[in-house]
């Protein structure tokens, strides 16, 4: 926490981006410098290279199963689109719907205010512990940090959340967030932090995974206050869904007197029926299963069952924006199923930590930028190959790519002074267009041949302004001759 | 201005005031499996989709639906369970319930992690995913029945069984609290493998009656 007040975010097209100082939507480096270290780190590519193998063949086996998912991927887009374009009239009608059925609906325009809210009713319930379904909203937010400096207890209950917060870690991926460590580090994490853990804890997946359900049981049957964030809410009725694996959705979702639920605008659905798509959608990409072990759905308070209690609340920060943007919009339609950074080959080796986001791999590269305004996550429209596999498996058809080119060109568009990229290519378009400079300055380039000694690539470690392009890409040595020279040898003039 | 209409506001700002019009929605999407509920195959689908979750399914006849939920008790507990151990969902069928057994009723929940296993009915089965849905009625018992006993035993109608999801879905009440099962709870968070039984039980049993 620092003591300065953080200069405001920019605004887009009036809107105001996701404020500063607060949350995790930007990294302290940029995407190649943070990228450099992780790439060294031959322990975490080993991890992420055998977990996302892993994943990407069970979700092509289940996918493959059904012969509709063409059609139902068309329709999970349509929807999302859909719902899109009458946004405020959803939003109007979830709260109507929840209201009527015993929730207090609350809105949020940016992360400092949900993060009162949430902090607000905690402390009105008179209790210190607060037990949390994992949730990417409140990541985005920062909330467990809010909620610490208020002198609360939070204990985060996914286990992947859970070795990330033991380890005071970050999380790396949008479903597994610990997908950065291996068996042997978990197992060294729990050992150091859990009191009284089993001393002859093995590495063994199943143990650890007992160990975690020991630590939380406790914490569960005690618990007053849940957090949780959702995937759906269904306008039509006021129904909220949470789509999880091992439980401890349901227990924090089902014990405590009161649920606080942190939801982004984006994740209303217009009916009921929506969720027939939805539903065979994510968990599919997800973790590549035919349906999670544990879906919940809840619409207000139900007597005799669950929480008597019950607020949501609907968060802005920076969502408007990305709204504002025609072309960016579609990042809106994500349901954070995390195929795309499963299929990505930039993910794959950077890891989720080099983009500096709670938000990694090619979603996040146009969605925190969006989020943020594009100035404050700038090199993170630049780190993708553009080679689209992210958008083939993307089950509401996100065209990412095409939207990573757009925040390239605002990027580009928002430099005030020219940058050396613009002066090489001003020179460039000088050189091309006159055919005398062009064949001298190909001539010229053979002087590369010197410095790569022979080998197929420049070395990287070239003087400035190439260094700016060659720290990050093979620079192919120069050819003896030129394609002109050696049609002018075979074929005459 | 408060948040909320803050937030409305710039909601209308960013579609604007001409905003377009999106596609029309194609459902054109399997909405029905063709087989109607209860048929032979999908009570074979429903099977083999659940114990590909490494759940265990029994199967009977309507009549015997008592014996073998006792039989699905036995594997879960290991014989020579008590019937105090066991609690049920307050409108389970009479026949369907162990003699002697504890019946669900308006304690605190978190008295419910004292019992070993927990009998309910369900609402609807979807084959296609290997899914139970309960929905809070009397039969199917409230959401901390079916999640604080490590073992839990379901049982399933033939008629109840229907092949998709979207079908599925039509069948039940979103008002109502909901809770989709698809096998006994688990994880993929180390190494994306996948360890069953983490919070809720760590053992299905599913009982089959038709």
């Amino acid at each position: 926490m620092t003591a300065t007040v953080p200069p405001k975010a920019p605004t887009f097209l009036g809107l105001p981006t996701a404020p500063r100082g607060v949350g995790h939507l930007r990294g302290d480096q940029s995407f190649p410098d943070a990228a450099r270290g992780a790439l060294r780190d031959g322990q975490l590519r080993a991890n992420l290279g055998h977990a996302t193998s892993t994943i990407r063949g069970k979700r092509a086996k289940v996918v493959d199963e059904l012969p509709d998912w063409a059609q139902l991927r068309e329709a999970g887009r349509a929807l999302k689109a859909a719902t899109m374009a009458r946004l405020d009239e959803h939003l109007e009608e979830l709260e109507r719907q929840v209201t009527a059925r015993g929730g207090v609906v609350h809105w949020a325009r940016d992360a400092n205010e949900a993060n009162e809210i949430v902090t607000r009713l905690v402390q009105a319930t008179g209790t210190t512990e607060v037990v949390k379904v994992k949730s990417m909203a409140t990541q985005e937010i920062g909330l467990n940090e809010a909620l610490e400096a208020a002198g609360l207890d939070v204990f985060e209950t996914d286990l992947a959340e859970l070795i990330v917060q033991l380890g005071e870690d970050k999380p790396s991926h949008i479903l597994v967030p610990a997908i950065h460590k291996n068996r042997a580090e978990i197992r060294e994490i729990f050992a150091r932090t859990i009191p009284g853990v089993d001393p002859d804890l093995t590495d063994d997946p199943r143990q650890l995974a007992m160990a975690a359900r020991t630590h939380l049981r406790e914490r569960f049957l005690r618990a007053r206050v849940a957090v949780s964030g959702a995937n759906f809410a269904v306008a039509e009725t006021g129904t909220l869904t949470v789509v999880e694996s091992e439980g401890n959705g349901r227990m924090c979702l089902t014990l405590p007197e009161t649920l606080i639920t942190v939801m982004g605008i984006e994740k209303v659905v217009p009916t009921w029926r929506d969720l027939e798509v939805f539903l065979q959608l994510l968990p599919r990409s997800s973790t590549g299963e035919r349906m999670n072990p544990y879906t919940s759905t809840w619409a207000g308070v139900t007597p005799g069952d669950g929480p008597q209690e019950f607020h949501l609340v609907l968060l802005d920060n920076g969502r408007t924006a990305v709204l504002a943007d025609e072309v960016g919009r579609e990042a809106l339609h994500c349901i954070r199923c995390s195929a795309c950074l499963n299929v990505c080959p930039v993910y794959e080796r950077a890891g989720g930590h080099s983009y500096g986001s709670v938000y990694p791999g090619p979603i996040g590269a146009v969605l925190s930028p969006m989020l943020t305004g594009v100035e404050d996550n700038a090199s993170l429209p630049f780190a993708s190959s553009l080679c689209g596999a992210c958008y083939d498996v993307c089950p509401v058809a996100i065209d990412i790519p095409s939207i990573l080119v757009h925040l390239r060109g605002e990027h580009v568009e928002a430099q005030e002074r020219p940058t050396a990229e613009a002066v090489a290519f001003r020179g460039l378009a000088k050189v091309m267009s006159h055919p005398r400079l062009w064949h001298l300055a190909q001539r010229a380039s053979r002087l590369g041949r010197l410095i790569a000694r022979g080998r197929p690539t420049l070395p990287n470690a070239l003087p400035p302004p190439v260094s700016g392009w060659t720290r990050s890409r093979d620079l192919p040595t120069p050819p003896k001759e030129t394609f002109v020279e050696s049609w002018v040898r075979e074929h005459g003039s | 201005m408060s948040a909320r209409d803050e937030v409305l506001s710039r909601v209308r700002q960013a579609l604007g005031a001409d905003r377009t019009t999106p596609d029309e929605v194609v459902r054109d999407y399997r909405l029905t499996d063709g087989r109607p509920a209860g048929d032979p195959e999908l009570l074979e689908l429903l099977v083999d989709r659940v114990e590909d979750y490494r759940a265990t399914v029994l199967r009977c006849s309507p009549a015997e639906v008592g014996a073998t939920v006792r039989a699905a008790l036995d594997q879960g507990l290991g014989a020579g369970w008590a019937a105090g151990d066991v609690v049920v969902a307050p409108g389970l069928a009479g026949d369907w319930r162990p003699t002697g057994c504890d019946v669900d009723d308006d304690r605190p929940a978190v008295q419910l992690a004292d019992r070993a296993a927990s009998v309910t009915a369900v609402a609807v089965a979807i084959a296609e995913t290997g899914t139970l849905v309960l929905d809070g009625s009397p039969a199917c018992g409230r959401r901390a029945l079916s999640l604080l006993p490590d073992c839990l035993v379901c049982v399933v109608t033939a008629d109840q069984v229907v092949g998709s999801v979207p079908e599925g879905l039509a069948r039940l009440d979103p008002l109502r609290p909901l809770t989709m099962v698809s096998g006994p709870s688990a994880t993929s968070d180390i190494e994306l493998q996948r360890v069953e039984g983490v919070h809720g039980p760590r053992t299905l049993l599913v009982v089959l009656a038709g």
